[in-house]
């Protein structure tokens, strides 16, 4: 399993054909207490660098960005649920949702662990 | 996310300090600001509920309207007032000795140019001085107002250099008793001045911003680190920034100015009628009043209302509101999550038909509609000492 990271702070990690996609720590401490999430249903079509989900603090809503072309497998309810899983652990059980890959290709356009530790620094 | 460069921005006497504390910095009002310190926002909005919080709101624009001769008792109170009253529709020259008042100043078509404070000295020695307190991001422009409605007769001296440190919380009663064993006395919206021997002189008046019990204090600039400090080694007090203060504030159904207030608004739609004082009404001589008194006789098209969200989603800014049939009624001009409701709190303007509490509307959230419903304010109960 491998895990990319956009310049949006989205992180997907590749299990097959399916990827799991959240926010990064990084993002999660700039957005403070998330206090609301809103994920795409099951069976939605989703497109790289498209809005799918929308996350909130209690100042502000933040877009989050689809890394990937591809189909909703599903979303991760618990954080719908209890949206504060998302500052827990936001690249562990804090995840949002699961998506089919369309183009595997996509993901060499994404950073590994080091290129996006070097890009949050110089952010 | 992208942070604008601070450069250009003006610092507060507290700048130092919430550097060092670590506080997250971004422009409010001209002035570069903490909005929140480690803790985060909703535990520093919690923290202000159950115990004391520390803001520093040295950003605002606290003044004083002086005659040239102080000491006249009523008639020299009456006689600054008068000049205030030409912006101002509440009864300034009816204040009792040591009252704040909050106002607005308004426009010749009655529109809101700022909400503000006004405080007449309980030291009969300053009467026809006036204390008042303006918005950081409308001080140029309100100062210039009052300066010119008082011209040759009486002085506005700025005293925006100095520091302005808001106490807000149950224990804050305990925790200034330490130092201000005066302030105890005060009740809300009353204010002192005295000599400290730490702090010099110091203007402190019992008010806030965030329904909760607490203090105001005006300290010279070369104190306020000092004083803040002393109050943030008391274990009942953490620093507090301007997101906890924006989440407290629309909890406790507070105006924020260029929000929910603007030139378009006149008193009478954002429902502060209760500013306008019935000697002022009687007597028809502020700003717009044909339009104002006409409007609190037959009503006024649409008026800011307390809206709650009925699911968890927050409405922010912006936000449209339709009746049943999916017509506009309105829109929200703040809202987002309240941490002491545990849920998202709203206000705006609806149409007056739909004004009442409890009336079912929708808010259009990113394509969605959403059930909401009007609500009274304030949202959490206030804690005032009156």
């Amino acid at each position: 399993m491998t895990t990319y990271y956009t310049n949006e702070h989205e992180w997907i990690s590749v299990d097959g054909d399916v990827g799991t996609v959240g926010i990064t720590k990084f993002a999660a401490e700039k957005l403070g207490d998330v206090v609301f999430v809103e994920l795409p249903d099951a069976g939605k079509q989703v497109k790289k660098d498209a809005d799918m989900a929308v996350v909130e603090s209690v100042k502000a809503a933040s877009d989050v960005y689809a890394p990937v072309t591809g189909q909703i497998v599903e979303g991760n309810g618990a954080i719908v649920d209890e949206p504060a899983k998302v500052n827990e652990d936001p690249e562990g059980a804090g995840w949002f949702v699961k998506i089919k890959l369309a183009d595997k290709g996509q993901l060499t356009g994404l950073m590994d662990k080091a290129a996006y530790d070097a890009f949050c620094a110089n952010q | 996310m992208s942070e604008a460069s601070t450069g250009s921005l003006k610092k507060t006497p507290l700048h130092g300090l919430h550097t060092r504390l670590g506080a997250r910095m971004a422009e409010f009002g001209g002035y570069d600001m903490p909005i929140q310190y480690a803790d985060g926002i909703m535990a520093e909005h919690n923290w202000t509920r159950t115990n004391a919080g520390l803001f520093d709101v040295s950003h605002m624009g606290p003044s004083f309207l002086s005659l040239p001769q102080l000491g006249g008792g009523d008639e020299a109170h009456r006689k600054v007032s008068a000049l205030v009253e030409k912006l101002a529709p509440s009864d300034i020259a009816g204040l009792a000795p040591g009252k704040v008042q909050l106002t607005v100043l308004l426009n010749e078509t009655g529109g809101i140019i700022d909400d503000l404070m006004i405080g007449r000295p309980a030291d009969p020695a300053r009467a026809g001085m006036l204390y008042i307190v303006v918005n950081a991001g409308t001080k140029e422009n309100d100062f210039a107002l009052i300066a010119a409605a008082a011209k040759g007769h009486a002085e506005l001296r700025r005293a925006d250099d100095r520091a302005l440190i808001a106490l807000q919380g149950p224990k804050a009663e305990e925790v200034i008793s330490g130092i201000f064993p005066e302030a105890v006395a005060l009740t809300f919206m009353n204010f002192i001045r005295l000599e400290h021997t730490d702090y010099g002189r110091v203007l402190i008046t019992r008010c806030g911003y965030t329904g909760e019990d607490g203090f105001e204090m005006l300290i010279p600039a070369e104190h306020g680190e000092a004083f803040a400090n002393r109050l943030l080694e008391d274990h009942r007090v953490k620093p507090i920034g301007l997101g906890a203060r924006d989440s407290l504030r629309l909890e406790a159904g507070l105006c924020l100015y260029g929000h929910d207030l603007d030139e378009t608004k006149t008193p009478v739609a954002a429902s502060l009628n209760w500013m306008i004082s019935k000697a002022r009404r009687e007597r028809g001589d502020f700003p717009g009043a044909q339009r104002i008194l006409g409007e609190i006789k037959s009503g006024v098209p649409s008026k800011r209302v307390g809206i709650k969200p009925l699911g968890r989603a927050p409405a922010r800014e912006g936000t449209e509101v339709q009746n049943m049939e999916g017509e506009t009624i309105g829109v929200v001009t703040s809202g987002g999550f309240g941490p002491t409701v545990n849920g998202p709190v709203a206000q705006g303007y609806v149409d007056t038909s739909y004004a009442k509490a409890g009336t079912p509307v929708k808010l259009l959230v990113r394509g969605k509609s959403l059930e909401a419903e009007i609500a009274s304010l304030p949202f959490v109960p206030a804690r005032y000492k009156r």
